[in-house]
């Protein structure tokens, strides 16, 4: 595909809308403030495993590519360092808006945060029935909704930390389970952005 | 000195030999911590990523039972610290986050007002108990053993503790008290990739080697951590690491408070030194001494 081409298909692409939606998070206006620098793609740790650096995933907000920034597996490899938030010359939160993207790629179900999201839905799953998480049933939920065969390999990880007695196979439960599951009823309901 | 006190999950689980060596310290240090009731999960980095007024509600269920106790808040585990430090934040700089978050707390009852200072326990050890009574406390030091301190991301970074975010010191200045030697080591605040380790493992596990690698050529014999994750990335998984990248890794990975235990004279097993899988009981019982 020729430079030109490229850049037609990204204008029909194009959806202001989601600037809008960016812009509407706290602190989320601050993104009009990127003056492209790079300084978050030289600080992240991860950006030789992303698809885009950060900086490209900024000018792709900007622009509104909505498909593609969600669709991107960027947004998944952030490991919430905050190493660029930290540096970011004009202050703009940047984890905290990786953050925002992951939530919608998730809530619109896209294709490329499968993984991720087995790994914060078996999450959610455990804290919201006993208030607490259960390590030893997360790893097992994440293996075995995402890559059950491949999991024989970390075997060996789950025996260490059995045998060294850091796997119980009971967790703990919040007491007032009745009132910890209606906060989080009324607030997935008000968070719904 | 007495604190409300957060635990956290990792710190009934994989994160054990923290928390025993946490209460170690706080008990020969004098520090009365007092367990929040009936906490609740921090949500971690998933619920971020599922829904952000949820996980403003849950830290800030845990910042109301705190209040019933003091005005600070004390955790050991860097996550947990983030998300709590990150509520207060968001809780008083976004009015909008704040009522979402008060009408869901209200469904239980429970009213937020603020006035909570979360510390890191490294930092109620620090700026807190001081560094001159830690070395009025030191009975078998630990001279000559040489640690890389490993700060890991999170305490470091905007929500987290106010220390130079990329050359931190405060853990290297307590090492020296202890009679440690800290190396030169220049990963301090990199990131290990959290739970990458779950989803995208590779990434995750050329993270490690890295801090592993830094660690070993600046001839640490064991690297201090400050968080559970760390801890588990770098330790549980070293075999895999060395499996995925040819090496032979053999560093102990320790909580700072195990080092400061070891320094005051408990024993290991109290410590917890016994549950790392990386053995380090034979380092630390050549230098605590």
């Amino acid at each position: 595909m020729t430079g030109v081409q490229e850049t037609v298909i990204y204008e029909k692409a194009m959806d202001l809308n989601f600037l809008d939606e960016v812009y509407h998070i706290p602190g989320g206006e601050k993104i009009k403030d990127c003056i492209q620098c790079g300084t978050c793609s030289g600080s992240c740790p991860v950006s030789w495993a992303m698809e885009q650096t950060p900086r490209q995933i900024f000018a792709m907000v900007r622009a509104g590519m909505r498909d593609k920034v969600l669709d991107s597996t960027t947004i998944w490899t952030c490991a919430s360092c905050y190493q660029c938030m930290n540096r970011c010359p004009q202050e703009i939160k940047i984890t905290d808006i990786m953050y925002m993207l992951k939530r919608m790629a998730m809530r619109e179900n896209r294709k490329r945060s499968k993984n991720a999201a087995a790994l914060s839905k078996a999450f959610f799953d455990i804290v919201n029935k006993k208030g607490r998480n259960h390590e030893t049933s997360l790893m097992f939920k994440v293996v075995m909704s995402t890559d059950p065969l491949g999991g024989v390999s970390l075997a060996p990880v789950g025996w260490g930390l059995i045998s060294h007695n850091r796997l119980p196979i009971f967790g703990k439960k919040v007491r007032d389970i009745d009132g910890l599951q209606k906060i989080v009823a009324k607030a997935q309901e008000l968070g719904g952005e | 000195m007495r604190y409300a006190y957060y635990p956290g999950c990792s710190l009934e689980a994989t994160g054990r030999p923290y928390q025993d060596s946490v209460t170690e310290v706080a008990k020969a240090l004098d520090i009365e911590l007092v367990e929040l009731e009936d906490w609740n999960c921090c949500g971690a980095t998933a619920y971020m990523s599922i829904n952000e007024v949820l996980s403003f509600s849950l830290s800030a269920r845990n910042l109301c039972q705190a209040k019933k106790i003091g005005d600070t808040l004390v955790t050991a585990c860097s996550a947990c610290y983030t998300n709590l430090r990150k509520t207060e934040t968001y809780l008083a700089d976004f009015p909008e986050i704040k009522s979402k978050v008060d009408a869901s707390l209200a469904e239980a009852g429970i009213r937020y007002e603020g006035g909570i200072t979360t510390k890191h326990f490294l930092q109620t050890i620090v700026e807190d108990v001081g560094l001159e009574k830690v070395k009025s406390h030191v009975r078998k030091p630990l001279t000559g053993l040489r640690v890389a301190p490993y700060y890991g991301c999170q305490i470091a970074r905007p929500y987290g503790i106010e220390d130079d975010t990329d050359n931190p010191t405060m853990m290297d200045k307590l090492l020296t008290i202890l009679g440690a030697t800290p190396t030169e080591y220049p990963m301090k605040t990199v990131c290990c990739g959290g739970s990458l380790m779950g989803i995208q493992k590779d990434v995750a596990l050329r993270l490690c080697r890295n801090i592993l690698l830094c660690a070993q050529q600046g001839g640490a014999q064991c690297v201090a951590v400050t968080c559970p994750l760390c801890q588990m990335n770098l330790d549980a998984f070293q075999s895999s690491i060395n499996k995925a990248y040819g090496t032979n890794f053999n560093l102990p990975i320790v909580y700072f408070t195990q080092l400061m235990g070891m320094a005051f004279g408990s024993n290991s097993k109290s410590l917890g030194l016994n549950q790392c899988i990386v053995p380090a009981t034979t380092v630390m019982a050549t230098y605590a001494s």
